[in-house]
């Protein structure tokens, strides 16, 4: 994973970091060259060279997406900037279909003659493979939309604020954490933008402009003489937003035993609680096993969702097409179509949706072309729908895909990946305060901590940030060594209440990964605070 | 143009630093070239080629660095790139962990490239890929897998005259094999440098026969048991340890190798004494590069000795830190074992569980390394030195510190993904619950 390597980098010096680690995300630049852009009317000529070259070769259909992907991270730790690193991956990768086989090929040498190379490779790619390819690929129609644009509703450009601006914030980060007991503390800023444009032999030519962000840090508290150590993380979500989301807002901002945060984050007030926490966890009861009533916050009930939710409804997995890496699922087709299969009680309700306004997910169209929609996935704990792509559409008796594939560059082929996939909120006035009131014994749970599920998406383990105890109906003292193990119709089964849309919020995946080559995307999940009934908590304390 | 010998990455590499007027220059060069095949439901899905090649520059006046990127390498723009760095470089902030260069090194050569892997097509790995559907279409089953090869150089060059060069070669080749009605399921992975060693059909019959065998499988209640960890379960499990060998994490109090009290575990009994684990950039059947991205010469470490740390990684500023010599980390691990099969251990067994392969491993506790994840693609009950019947998949929380410290026995290591590791025959490991996935 991307993202590993990136965390990893703890230690090393700048000059190394970038070289060894960053080239992964593309070529380090200038942070002035990140705000150039490339004319549209130059992309859409250099298009028009793939998609001639991929047919004049015998390609029945061709697309080509001409991307410029930007990344800029800036990490420190303690006192110490880590790195600053602008970087930006240009290139051009054409897919195709020949023989009635998908073909695709890539490269970084964007002129003419490199492009119309490209194109021919990837005929020639899927030409080999039609010798041994079994039933043709079926598409589903996709009408052309001619010349047309899209971008990520935002206040504030993250690269165009100031590079010294957020290593101030961090360091800022960095000392309140330190103030308040941190032994250690990373704090890092991620941000993205995807300037895609994606043309087709289907007559679409559509450029877009699309942002993310990312604020988030560790606290480490270390106790010497127990030679015990605690973290805890921030409960900042990524957003597909600007660099607003770094200005906090009251009315963005959620009450309670800690802090959480809706469209706006306060990163200074999160870590400061965060040191507290992690000193408390230290010294925190380690929790009696059995089964416990669980309040799942939002910034941890996203996880739960996309493993247990978002995975299992991707039709590629049901499908088998995943079956050597991500693996399969268990809501087969025969489940989906008695339409009577009760994934989960009827509270639960799930939507996909990749129009959701600051979703990580958010875009016009897909990387095949396809205008973004919404749609149930789970309606009164039915399985109603899965999630589609042109080339499946069919499968499940669609007359149109569902706009769900992705790449995370020009230099990966697009598949299917998740769309946002939320839970609603309910329908009936409830606060948290009001969901705790009525558990006799439970644990609130916020932040997303450990997580493992099988293959197929039955068996899960799920740990989190902080666990605080809840007897007869009031919060008693925090947790440690917090598990829960459930199979995921038996959870979301046992969910008897959802908080109302006054509580929900998004959290999301930054870095989700899926396919060989193993491909990253970004996703959110949206839900209010939510409680389930009854689940199995085991206690992870070990010694070595 | 992607894959350049020595001699051309060289020239190259001089010409940039004779552009440089920073305190000092590093240049990294690297170039990869490859292709793959996906497959699923018995039928190519996705497929692709692709190649790159890049120059990196860092250039550094005092402790601030800057670093640019490039793929022209023309005159006038390996001028510029390194114009850029040193730009960058006056605007960066000071890191006062910055390690000025190492002088010239010496390196043994390595043996990570092969002609026939280099040479390989779409259509070599099309025919590779059909010699698997071949066996999963003859016995009714489906398959879904992934081939991939790679050719890459890297060279890096600094202004107090290092230089380095490795180009290597990679084949990679897994496959999962299902039954029809979903409910049996195999798995192989399998990697080389050497398109030679690389046997898709033998492979896949492997994933096949697991597919069969696996059908049907019976539950058994979740507890401690006996388990034999084929050496692709224990690679899962183990490759989690490895990167807490970093005596940076340990000195500073937050990995499993920090002492109670401060320090370090260097030199305590922390596994059995049956545990020995070091790496080897030379061996034979697992080269990797004799360098590292610093440009520190990789050698033979040891790093568990009869059961004792022997070693902890030390980046060179750690290692100046704590006045003693870097050691570089080497993926390439061997843990030694015996002479014993897998078969073997299966039959010195009164009763037991033997695990094809691991599944979603994350860490739960980094404190004790405590991981859990699920067994995948092959599990099956042992009574009296045979297999009697296919287990349900369960989901295990254990810690591979504890698990290294229950070894009844160790077979001969194989190459697994980038290690050579045996099969392993381990008391007492925690399964914690059931899955109903296969």
């Amino acid at each position: 994973m991307k993202r590993k390597d990136f965390i990893k980098l703890s230690g090393m010096g700048l000059g190394a970091m970038l070289l060894q680690n960053l080239t992964a995300y593309g070529t380090p630049i200038d942070p002035l060259q990140a705000l150039d852009r490339v004319d549209p009317k130059v992309k859409k000529e250099l298009a028009d060279v793939a998609l001639n070259a991929a047919k004049s070769k015998g390609a029945s259909y061709a697309d080509v997406r001409i991307g410029r992907y930007l990344n800029q991270f800036v990490s420190t730790r303690e006192k110490r900037v880590q790195g600053v690193a602008n970087t930006e991956s240009y290139g051009i990768g054409i897919r195709v279909i020949a023989n009635g086989c998908w073909g695709f090929a890539a490269t970084n040498n964007v002129s003419r003659d490199g492009i119309a190379k490209a194109a021919e490779e990837a005929v020639a790619v899927a030409k080999a493979n039609a010798k041994i390819q079994g039933e043709p690929v079926k598409l589903a129609p996709q009408k052309g939309y001619g010349e047309v644009s899209w971008k990520t509703p935002l206040e504030i450009n993250s690269f165009e604020v100031p590079v010294k601006e957020k290593v101030d914030l961090l360091l800022n980060v960095n000392d309140i954490a330190l103030q308040n007991g941190a032994s250690f503390v990373n704090s890092v800023i991620f941000a993205v933008n995807e300037q895609k444009y994606f043309a087709s032999t289907d007559g679409s030519y559509i450029d877009q402009d699309v942002h993310r962000i990312y604020p988030s840090f560790t606290v480490t508290r270390i106790d010497r003489t127990s030679g015990k150590f605690q973290t805890r993380t921030s409960l900042s979500s990524p957003m597909g937003m600007g660099y607003e989301y770094m200005h906090p807002k009251a009315s963005e901002k959620v009450e309670g035993i800690i802090p959480r945060y809706k469209a706006r984050y306060d990163i200074l007030e999160d870590v400061k609680f965060a040191a507290l926490n992690a000193a408390e966890k230290v010294k925190a009861k380690t929790v009696e096993p059995g089964k416990y009533d669980l309040v799942l916050d939002p910034s941890h009930l996203w996880l739960t969702i996309h493993e247990s939710v978002g995975h299992p409804t991707e039709l590629d997995r049901v499908l088998g097409y995943e079956a050597n890496y991500a693996g399969t699922s268990f809501l087969t087709l025969d489940k989906w179509k008695s339409k009577k299969f009760q994934f989960g009680s009827n509270k639960v309700n799930v939507v996909a949706d990749k129009t959701q306004v600051g979703s990580l997910g958010a875009v016009g169209y897909d990387d095949e072309g396809v205008k973004c929609k919404k749609w149930d996935i789970i309606k009164d704990g039915v399985l109603v729908n899965y999630q589609a792509i042109r080339d499946q559409a069919h499968i499940i008796g669609l007359e149109e895909s569902q706009g769900c594939c992705y790449a995370q560059g020009w230099d990966d082929v697009q598949f299917q990946r998740m769309p946002n996939v939320s839970l609603q909120p309910g329908t009936a006035k409830l606060s948290v305060d009001d969901m705790i009131k009525d558990v006799e014994k439970g644990i609130y749970i916020n932040g997303n901590g450990s997580f493992s599920i099988d293959q197929q998406r039955y068996n899960f383990q799920f740990g989190g940030q902080t666990f605080h105890e809840i007897k007869n109906g009031k919060i008693v003292g925090m947790l440690n060594d917090v598990a829960y193990q459930a199979n995921t119709q038996e959870f979301w089964n046992s969910c008897t209440a959802v908080c109302d849309a006054s509580d929900y919020r998004l959290g999301g995946s930054f870095n989700d990964g899926k396919g060989q080559p193993s491909q990253s995307s970004a996703v959110s999940h949206g839900s209010a605070t939510t409680r389930f009934n009854g689940i199995n908590v085991i206690n992870t304390a070990r010694k070595i | 143009m992607a894959i350049l010998s020595k001699e051309e990455a060289q020239a190259i590499l001089k010409k940039v630093i004779s552009y440089s007027k920073a305190d000092a220059c590093e240049v990294n060069l690297n170039g990869s070239d490859g292709g793959n095949i996906r497959y699923a439901r018995n039928a190519v899905s996705t497929a692709g080629q692709i190649s790159v090649m890049s120059l990196g520059v860092s250039s550094t006046f005092g402790k601030k660095t800057g670093t640019a990127t490039i793929n022209e390498f023309d005159d006038a723009s390996l001028q510029k790139v390194v114009q850029r760095a040193e730009e960058l470089a006056r605007l960066a902030p000071e890191n006062p962990e910055y390690m000025p260069p190492l002088g010239p090194q010496t390196y043994t050569e390595s043996a990570t490239f092969n002609a026939a892997t280099a040479a390989m097509t779409p259509d070599t790995r099309a025919e590779m890929v059909g010699k698997s559907l071949s066996v999963s279409k003859a016995a009714n089953l489906e398959a879904a897998g992934f081939l991939e090869n790679s050719t890459r150089f890297n060279a890096m060059m600094n202004s107090k005259g290092l230089f380095a060069y490795n180009k290597g070669t990679d084949v990679s080749f897994s496959v999962t094999v299902r039954n029809q009605d979903g409910t049996g399921s195999g798995y192989v992975d399998q990697s080389f440098n050497n398109l030679d060693k690389m046997d898709t059909l033998a492979l896949s019959k492997i994933a096949a026969s697991k597919a069969t065998k696996s059908a049907g499988a019976k539950a058994i209640e979740p507890g401690k048991y006996t388990v034999i960890l084929e050496p692709l379960a224990a690679s899962d499990i183990l490759s989690n340890m490895f990167r807490g060998f970093d005596a940076r994490s340990a000195d500073e109090g937050r990995s499993f190798m920090s002492k109670k009290g401060g320090g370090t575990r260097l030199g305590e009994q922390l596994f059995s004494e049956n545990v020995n684990i070091y790496s080897d950039p030379l061996n034979p059947e697992l080269p990797s590069s004799t360098w590292d991205g610093d440009g520190l010469p990789v050698k033979r470490t040891q790093w568990v000795q009869n059961g004792v740390v022997k070693n902890l990684s030390y980046s060179r500023y750690w290692a100046a830190q704590k006045g003693v010599q870097p050691i570089p980390f080497n993926r390439s691990i061997v843990i030694e074992g015996g002479s014993q099969s897998l078969e073997d251990l299966i039959k010195s067994t009164e009763k037991g569980i033997l695990v094809t392969r691991f599944w979603y491993i994350r860490s739960v506790d980094p404190q004790t390394l405590l991981l859990t994840g699920l067994t995948r693609d092959g599990t099956f009950y042992i009574e009296n030195g045979e297999i009697k019947f296919p287990l349900k998949n369960f989901r295990f929380n254990e810690s591979p510190v504890i698990m290294l410290n229950n070894v009844e026995a160790l077979g001969k290591p194989v190459r697994t993904g980038s290690g050579m590791i045996p099969p392993m025959k381990i008391r007492d490991f925690t399964f914690t619950s059931l899955s109903d996935a296969v």
